[in-house]
């Protein structure tokens, strides 16, 4: 995957948009920072989820991360993988630890969403 | 006497290795405008032989003896064997803290283990907590939980048959959190469920019935359950932990979660607390749960340990979007449950229940043939019911007393229960009552 | 720690047929069971509880408690949680007959002695808070804080006034914003400031006509008094909101100040800490809170109110308060614990609590002295109770503020409690209490050193005395298996002890 193609939101979430459907999963920082993960709780497929509002939970042993979506829009497929296999959320956030897709609303939104560059920043602040 | 060990000279020692004069000058963080230069106004210190004197002085001639207990109302009498005495007065116990440690804590994350084991055998669900604070917080921490479950906020059903102090506590609860509390209406002492329909909507997170009831009547759980789950909520069951060697357990019904007041299960009356607070449920929901939850798991050697398990839902994690501000269990309520059903056993345990019901049964019916009232509502019960009085309820709790009984609580007391209820007492029979404590009661209520 | 060999599950114990407590055979006339209660509501098949002979169950537990730590056999400097003495005296009292066998629903008249304890229990923990109304009904001190909460709602819409918001510092205990989100507060936390103390001049950007309440535990979690808490206080009053004081520290101050001197409008006490009843295992507490007279008629109750009768003689009885927010549990409150703090206060009177928080801060200090050369103390020279340390400077050797608490242990110490609070990292918390004397202080000292000098490969394994080592919470939060299953019994029972190496046991 080509980091530099993707949207970011500060909290974490990347997009890859291909002109029809949008997948969404949580960057390589995240995971780094919760540590070993647990547990994670997926929107249901064919949820309406509105962005920047908690659509479900990445839960490792010392903390858990709320997910918020990056768009607003409806939910198309979860990756159901996870459930048996976490451990590919770990080793691969931006591949096989994809979470869910969504059709969204007004794809146009993804330009509000933060480039590579401005995402480094956000993280670079963060591990201060 | 403070429990103290620095001599005066180790005192001197400690504070010339710290580098100040005095122990006050320990305090000069404390700005010297609030900080007191008077002793507290307090009763004089007494000596443990003094206090000893002054304690059974007060508890023999200014109160009277306890008398022989036929009260109910979601607290009772039942037997404790020995051991669950024996057991809890250990220090190694009772002078623990929560299971921080768990290299050293083994011995409390295991009996927790063992007691979410034995509580979620009783209920038939799938796990238990380890514990809550007791019986009417735990329903509102239930409350809370099926709020989160659903993600619905607007409106909890309750049957009007429950405790009325549960009904307030969940009241209190809910008072600030915008959700609508709306109540059943009963008939002949248990919830009206064919006319609550109506009142569960596509926006209810619960349904709770509790079963036994306050009456000490028998609900229809299933029907509770069909109907919170036609709706999409959850079905809540207050239950009698006393009740289940006879009685279906709620997981019989497809409750979603079970509470209860542990009491029952070897804890004594002690005015009203310290008890348990007993929460179950279905596996689905265990993220959402409030409390403490201990899991198994194994340690750098293989071998089995516990561990203070899923910790991430809790308030020193989550803070503000913690499943609940409780941090504790009740410990050693919880260690004196799980000793008391070791002790009962499927046999045990069942007799318990099966002595409760015939002798409660038997005591209504010889008080109301006696003449000394009617069954408020006549109709199958557990362990208490309701004696609607044929002379004015304070001359019979009275008579009661004076021949060594105590009966009730009055249901006027419950300002929330229909008006008709009040010369209404309930009496609650468990299986430390004998036949002649039944007679004697009886013939001095109707004498 | 006596016992290290494995305890098998009491569910895997159970023998079919054998019995421990039996009952009377029924000695009443009447139909069986089937007869009384409908088919529809009986159980069809047993309860599948452990079948056991009561030499199972005594062997069990004792061995399992053997399998402790606790205040009784060890040091137990648990930082925040208070792990003084247990006086046996209070266990002996607390199961005297009129107050162990007293039901609920007692009738008032029938036990003045126990309300009249009550009563005075309530006039005493308002003197110690300088907060004279008190409610007993809190079954915990986060309980307490929730009631507390509860109650400033109650009286700031009895005033008409609508106020969304409870401020915390940084170092606030976690059951302070938890409290105040389920009392349907929204909630602030305030920048950590460099020095511990509450972040004053974020404090101030806060403060407006929306907030309600601000929470501050004093002495704070960093051992340290908030010498600026008067200005506080005044800064809160001057926007129409309340001052909260989470009570976990009290023992620092008993006597010495009080929260209601200093501006405090409402706090808990958490009696299992300050007042000695016991901690047991993890609860029960109790939680009474304290507050300022005009909040006193929102109080969640039953209180205890006293009057006299025709004869001028003290009567007690239960009321609830005339515009209270309500009740919180069934009954009026953990009478249990609340008694054995009666006993404590009754036995220590003023002078004896005053030198309890005197020679706690003195234990303390002895310690923060005699180990700031090989820990860092991030905040200040002094402290009061207690003092968190921080193991960074081991960082460089790879060691962490959880290697030396588990090293401890082999050592024969509980380890201070660990991580908290999150503003000092590797956070290492030590609260000695007033019940320890200087030798065990001193070995304790000693031990740290000694800890601090062994090898970091070595000390990531302790610890090596215990009935075991560092379990994997990662796998009990994957998969988590939270009740008895056969099927997840251990593979092996071949090697209880595990691997003990020889230098290990000390």
């Amino acid at each position: 995957m080509d980091l530099s193609s993707l949207r970011y939101t500060s909290t974490h979430e990347w997009v890859h948009w291909d002109g029809a459907v949008a997948t969404v999963g949580i960057t390589d920082f995240a995971v780094s920072q919760l540590t070993d993960l647990v547990y994670v709780e997926l929107p249901k497929v064919g949820a309406a989820l509105q962005a920047g509002a908690p659509c479900g939970e990445v839960e490792s042993v010392k903390a858990v991360g709320e997910l918020n979506s990056p768009l607003s829009g409806q939910v198309t497929e979860v990756n159901d993988d996870l459930e048996e296999h976490l451990e590919r959320l770990s080793e691969s956030p931006f591949g096989e630890g994809w979470l869910f897709r969504m059709t969204p609303t007004n794809p146009a939104d993804l330009d509000a969403l933060l480039d590579r560059p401005a995402y480094e920043s956000v993280c670079e602040s963060e591990s201060h | 006497m403070a429990y103290l060990f620095a001599t005066e000279d180790e005192q001197r020692q400690m504070l010339d290795a710290i580098g100040v004069d005095s122990i006050e000058d320990l305090f000069d963080m404390i700005p010297e405008s609030i900080r007191r230069q008077t002793e507290l106004e307090l009763p004089p210190a007494l000596t443990e032989l003094e206090l000893d004197q002054r304690l059974r002085t007060a508890l023999t001639s200014a109160q009277a003896s306890t008398g022989v207990c036929f009260m109910g109302g979601g607290a009772y009498d039942h037997f404790i064997p020995a051991t669950v005495d024996e057991i809890c007065s250990r220090g190694e116990f009772y002078t623990a803290y929560t299971p921080y440690q768990a290299e050293a804590s083994q011995g409390t994350l295991q009996a927790f283990f063992e007691f979410q084991s034995l509580i979620a055998e009783l209920t038939g669900l799938d796990v238990a907590n380890a514990s809550l604070y007791e019986g009417a917080s735990a329903l509102a921490e239930a409350i809370l939980m099926a709020m989160r479950c659903t993600r619905r906020e607007k409106r909890v059903v309750v049957a009007g048959t429950l405790h009325p102090e549960y009904r307030q506590t969940v009241q209190t609860y809910l008072k600030y959190l915008q959700c609508e509390l709306v109540e059943t209406e009963t008939v002949d002492g248990v919830a009206d469920w064919q006319r609550a329909t109506s009142l569960i909507n596509n926006e209810t997170a619960a349904v709770v019935v509790q079963h036994p009831n306050f009456f000490g009547c028998l609900e229809d759980v299933a029907e509770v359950v069909a109907q919170a789950h036609r709706a999409g909520a959850l079905a809540i069951q207050v239950f009698d932990p006393s009740s289940l060697g006879i009685l279906k357990r709620p997981a019989d019904y497809g409750v979603d979660i079970a509470v209860a007041e542990g009491q029952s299960l070897g804890i004594p009356l002690q005015y009203g607390g310290p008890y348990l607070g007993l929460m179950a449920c279905r596996e689905e929901f265990v993220r959402r749960m409030p409390g403490r939850l201990i899991g198994q798991t194994t340690d750098n050697q293989g071998r089995r340990a516990f561990v203070l398990n899923l910790q991430t839902r809790e308030q020193h994690i989550r803070r503000d979007k913690a499943t609940s501000n409780i941090c504790t269990n009740q410990g050693l309520m919880a260690l004196r449950a799980a000793v008391y059903l070791a002790q009962l056993g499927p046999h045990g345990f069942r007799e318990l229940g099966e002595l409760c019901c015939r002798k409660a049964n038997y005591a209504a019916e010889q008080l109301t043939a006696a003449g000394v009232g009617s069954l408020a509502f006549p109709r199958s019960f557990f362990k208490e019911f309701v004696l609607n009085c044929h002379r004015p309820v304070a001359e019979l709790v009275e008579r009661a007393a004076r021949a060594g009984f105590q009966v009730g609580p009055r249901l006027s007391q419950f300002p929330s229960l229909h008006n008709s209820l009040d010369n209404c007492l309930l009496i609650a029979v468990t299986e430390k009552r004998t036949r002649e404590e039944i007679d004697l009661l009886v013939a001095a209520l109707a004498g | 720690m006596e016992n290290r060999i494995a305890v098998r599950l009491l569910q895997e114990q159970g023998v079919p047929g054998r019995r421990a407590t039996t009952f009377p055979e029924c000695d009443v006339p009447g139909p069986e069971l089937d007869a009384l209660i409908g088919r529809q509501h009986l159980a069809t098949a047993p309860c599948d509880l452990p079948e056991l002979a009561e030499g199972d169950i005594i062997r069990h537990f004792v061995s399992l408690s053997q399998r402790n730590m606790s205040v009784d056999t060890h040091f137990y400097p648990l930082g925040s949680c208070t792990m003084k003495y247990n006086p046996k005296r209070h266990e002996r009292w607390a199961g005297l007959s009129g107050l162990i066998d007293v039901h609920p629903y007692a009738e008032d008249s029938r036990i003045q002695g126990l309300l009249g304890m009550l009563y005075e229990m309530q006039e005493m923990l308002g003197e110690i808070a300088g907060l004279p109304a008190v409610s007993l009904h809190p079954a915990a001190g986060a309980h307490g804080e929730f009631a507390a909460l509860l109650t400033a709602q109650a009286y700031f819409a009895s005033r008409g006034e609508h106020r969304t918001k409870v401020i915390f510092p940084a170092s606030a205990h976690g059951t302070n914003p938890a409290s105040a989100s389920m009392a349907g507060f929204e909630c602030v936390q305030l920048k950590p400031s460099a020095n511990g103390f509450v972040n004053l001049e974020d404090l101030k950007q806060q403060l407006g006509p929306d907030v309600a309440v601000f929470m501050v535990t004093n002495p704070n979690t960093l051992g340290l008094f908030e010498g600026d808490i008067q200005e506080i206080s005044r800064l809160l009053h001057e926007v129409g909101g309340l001052v909260y004081i989470d009570g976990a520290n009290m023992n620092a101050i008993l006597g010495k100040t009080r929260p209601g001197d200093f501006g405090g409008d409402m706090m808990h006490y958490n009696v299992h800490k300050t007042f000695t009843g016991p901690h047991g295992a993890g609860g029960p507490g109790a939680g009474p809170i304290a507050v300022r007279d005009f909040l006193a008629d929102f109080l969640p109750g039953p209180v205890i109110e006293r009057r006299l009768n025709g004869q001028g003689e003290p009567e007690y009885r239960l009321k609830t308060p005339a515009r209270s927010v309500g009740r919180l549990r069934s009954f009026l409150g953990n009478i249990g614990i609340l008694l054995r703090g009666y006993f404590y206060i009754r036995t220590l009177g003023a002078r004896g609590l005053r030198e309890a928080s005197e020679h706690a801060v003195l234990n303390a200090n002895y310690l923060l002295a005699r180990l700031s050369d090989v820990l860092s103390v991030p905040h200040g020279q002094r402290c009061m109770h207690e003092f968190v340390a921080s193991a960074t400077s081991l960082k460089s050797r790879g060691l962490s503020a959880m290697d030396i608490a588990k090293r401890l242990l082999d050592y024969g110490f509980h380890a201070p409690t660990v991580y908290f609070p999150l503003v000092v990292p590797e956070a290492i918390m030590i609260e000695p209490t007033e019940t320890e004397s200087k030798a065990t202080l001193d070995s304790f000292i000693e031990t740290i050193r000694t800890i601090i000098a062994e090898d970091a490969d070595f000390l990531h394994r302790a610890p090596y005395t215990t009935p075991v080592c560092r379990p994997d919470e990662v796998k009990a939060a994957r998969e988590p298996i939270l009740i008895y299953c056969p099927c997840a019994a251990p593979e092996t029972e071949e090697s209880p002890l595990g691997e003990v190496p020889a230098h290990a046991s000390v």
